[in-house]
């Protein structure tokens, strides 16, 4: 299923989020079950897989981790049950360093300078790969989408070190 | 040129004819039945102009009661008279008997391990003492409307899980009541309060009820009300600062040693004490023991704060993981409402509105607003006001998964996605020739099965007996808008369609449910026969009356030899529907939904050309 049809983009990284949205809820409107609740049974059921469909194509869409994703295995570049690991070693040792971090981060005075700060650098990293990737992207060439994936792969570090990072902020606060 | 559409005789083709549909609060505490009428929407009252009617249902020798004259029993006869039992809504006996507090009552395990209530009207489940509730507001509404209804809104508290929905829906089932939705309990109340035509932005519902907690974050936006999360506490309530109130008179009592009936009038005194406590700072308790002498104790405002403030806390806790799940910041709500009587606790009120920074919405009642946003809900999903706005977009509250080797959970679809929701997932087999395969569907946040609460077994039988991994399954869960799950196999090369058993853990077996059917009609094999041709002439009638709909909305998108034939099976249905052949009538409607599949599909199709009707298509 191409998403990007779904919601009629084409099919490029950079797309209007805000527009994404309004257009995910024109399709609700269109496709829900609560519109379908006086008909037949048949054509529940469709609506439900539909708007399961339209559900599943707006977080796709939404998550730019996932949007790139998604262009990836149109060009048939499929990364979601892929083995491959980051071979670059200083982007892994980075991630050595900020886990390191994140370890010390109890045995601190002041957590929440610490975990702000963490938060900073986080952000400014993914702006990077971002960035690199947003351009790989957009060049259409084969060699360029393979140095996508890995920015992907990189980004996916990026998000499990940031989910880390709320859990301690959260078991902190309670 | 366009075809001359006509009506089945005694099928009125008039879409604005006004139907009757209700809105009902299932409470832990207490239940509510509320309707749109001539554009207002309230509450109904009963005969003698009460509202809300206490969940409670006592079972006797002669009879059953339910409501204010049960609950006037429920000290003198605490083991027959049921309280709370949404408590114990898709629970085993075993999760129940391993909480904290004790029951009254005489329990027995079904088969499923699901409890069962020992009475002098025998053994009930949760979900009949349920039904038993709803019984009388289906009636209420009934009366006071005027007819028979076309379908109800119940609401759950957001944080139900498969079983507890499941349980709910089965309940309304065995009265024969249609199911518009499930509705989540915050929801609703953010329907209530009308939010969806003001404004848009985002809103927190604060709903703390007599058994559950939950917080829901939505955001608004054109009268779409988009859930982003939810969280709470499906075991966390008043009940709970009832209970501890309770516990803290009896040390200061000094009472050891109390019986189920003491423990009762404690509990009601304990309620009674809370309540005064919301408008003064301290008031006398009092207790008559069996041998007529008072007891008196002065409880202060401070002691009860004291007492809970752990509990509160606990909610605040909640409110803020499920700010950070929705992805937002408590300074960017806009409103917060309040929902169920336990937000009348001053303690409560003060730390929500310290937590948000905003004085929370507290103008209609919080016991009546969750029923007032499922009657307005429902009276737009029966047909009321096909040019409303309104629409709601749910999530699911925990995580779906399956066991996989070790007892590890693998997860299929998380929680705080919006439903319906449909994922596939491929097995394949482990030995040669391997035929079939056994799944275990589990809910929850944890990674160890045992952690998480069990939905259902399945077995998928009927895959092609191929070398060891040679099969691939795909099996695909789907949760619909009422987060009811579904599942559905197939071998991948073959393409055969696997069957699928699906046992519900704590749910009822469609064998016990259809026991519970018979033992409802007490009749004669005659009787149930006749009740099933009814039930499919019923079933036949629903599809003819959609499909003329469908037809003369969106007859157009058919040729004439597609319409043609359609006529035809209809027309045949309509024949058929009059004899009394159920099995006929059944294999009569199969036939008609296999001549309209197509039809269907194009009526979806053109449903989302029109909704993007006028829209470029994004920078191409």
């Amino acid at each position: 299923m191409n998403y990007f049809e779904l919601f009629k983009f084409s099919p490029t990284f950079d797309i209007d989020t805000a527009v994404l949205a309004d257009r995910y809820r024109e399709l609700q409107r269109a496709v829900h079950p609560d519109k379908f609740a006086n008909d037949t049974e048949q054509q529940r059921l469709l609506s439900v897989q539909r708007t399961a469909q339209v559900n599943d194509g707006y977080q796709t869409l939404k998550d730019p981790i996932r949007r790139a994703e998604h262009i990836l295995s149109l060009r048939g570049i499929d990364l979601s049950h892929e083995t491959t690991t980051v071979k670059d070693t200083a982007f892994l040792m980075q991630q050595m360093e900020w886990r390191e971090a994140l370890e010390d981060i109890r045995e601190s005075t002041d957590h929440q300078a610490i975990i702000n700060e963490l938060y900073d650098s986080f952000a400014a990293y993914r702006l990077k790969l971002t960035k690199l990737l947003t351009a790989q992207l957009s060049s259409g060439s084969d060699e360029d989408a393979l140095l996508a994936a890995d920015q992907v792969r990189k980004l996916k570090f990026m998000a499990k070190l940031q989910d880390e990072l709320t859990r301690i902020e959260d078991a902190l606060l309670d | 040129m366009a075809l001359l559409q006509i009506a089945e005789p005694g099928q009125s083709a008039a879409p604005h004819q006004h139907r009757l549909a209700v809105g009902i609060d299932l409470g832990t505490t207490n239940s509510l039945v509320a309707a749109v009428r001539s554009g207002v929407t309230a509450t109904l009252p009963d005969e003698n102009g009460q509202h809300s009617l206490p969940s409670i249902v006592r079972y006797t020798q002669e009879g059953i009661e339910v409501g204010y004259v049960a609950a006037m029993s429920s000290a003198q006869d605490p083991k027959n008279t049921i309280v709370s039992v949404k408590r114990f809504m898709g629970r085993s006996l075993t999760d129940i008997q391993s909480g904290e507090q004790s029951f009254p009552y005489q329990f027995e395990a079904s088969e499923n391990g699901l409890p069962l209530f020992v009475t002098p009207q025998g053994r009930v489940n949760p979900v009949q003492v349920s039904a038993e509730i709803l019984r009388p507001l289906i009636e209420r509404a009934e009366k006071t409307l005027g007819g028979e209804l076309q379908g109800a809104v119940i609401t759950v508290p957001a944080y139900f899980d498969d079983s507890q929905r499941q349980g709910t829906k089965d309940a309304a089932s065995l009265l024969g009541i249609k199911v518009l939705r499930l509705l989540n309990e915050p929801t609703a109340a953010a329907i209530a309060y009308g939010l969806d035509s003001k404004q848009e932005g985002v809103i927190a519902i604060y709903d703390l009820g007599g058994g559950t907690f939950d917080i829901s974050i939505l955001r608004l936006n054109r009268g779409v009300f988009e859930v982003l999360a939810t969280g709470g506490d499906s075991a966390l309530g008043g009940d709970d600062f009832d209970h501890l109130l309770q516990a803290h008179m009896q040390q200061v009592w000094q009472l050891t040693d109390i019986d189920s009936q003491l423990s009762r009038q404690l509990l009601i005194e304990a309620r009674r004490v809370k309540e005064a406590l919301t408008d003064s700072s301290d008031t006398e308790a009092s207790l008559t023991l069996a041998d007529g002498s008072v007891l008196k104790q002065v409880v202060t405002k401070a002691q009860f704060e004291s007492l809970i403030a752990a509990l509160v806390k606990k909610t605040i806790a909640s409110c803020r993981r499920t700010l950070r799940d929705a992805g937002v910041t408590a300074d960017e709500v806009l409103e917060t409402v309040m929902v169920g009587g336990s937000t009348r606790v001053p303690l409560v009120r003060e730390q929500v509105e310290a937590f948000f920074g905003k004085a929370p919405l507290t103008s209609i009642d919080p016991d009546r607003v969750v029923a007032i946003g499922a009657a307005i809900q429902a009276d737009i999903l029966v047909g009321n006001k096909p040019e409303s706005e309104l629409l709601l977009l749910d999530v699911i509250p925990l995580s779906l998964g399956i066991e996989t080797m070790g007892g590890l959970v693998e997860k299929v679809v998380s929680r705080n996605t919006t439903i319906p929701v449909a994922r596939a997932q491929e097995f394949t087999t482990f030995k040669d020739g391997q035929t079939a395969m056994a799944f275990h569907v589990v809910q929850g946040e944890r990674e160890l099965v045992d952690d998480c609460r069990s939905l259902a077994r399945f077995t998928l039988k009927g895959i092609p007996p191929l070398a060891a991994g040679a099969a691939h399954i795909r099996v695909t869960f789907q949760v619909d808008a009422d987060g009811l799950l579904s599942v559905t196999a197939m071998e991948k090369s073959t393409g055969v369609q696997a069957s699928i058993q699906v046992k519900p853990s704590f749910g009822l077996s469609d064998t016990e449910i259809a026991t519970m059917l018979k033992d409802s009609m007490k009749h004669a094999k005659e009787d149930i026969r006749r009740r099933m041709l009814a039930e499919q002439q019923v079933e036949a009638a629903r599809v003819l009356e959609s499909l003329n709909a469908a037809l003369s909305k969106d007859g157009d998108l058919l040729t004439s030899d597609e319409r043609q034939q359609i006529d035809a099976v209809m027309a045949e249905l309509v024949q058929v529907a009059s004899s009394d052949d159920a099995d006929a009538i059944k294999k009569a409607i199969e036939i008609l939904d296999e001549h309209t599949q197509d039809f269907a599909a194009k009526r979806m199709d053109n449903s989302i050309r029109v909704a993007f009707k006028g829209q470029s298509i994004d920078k191409i």
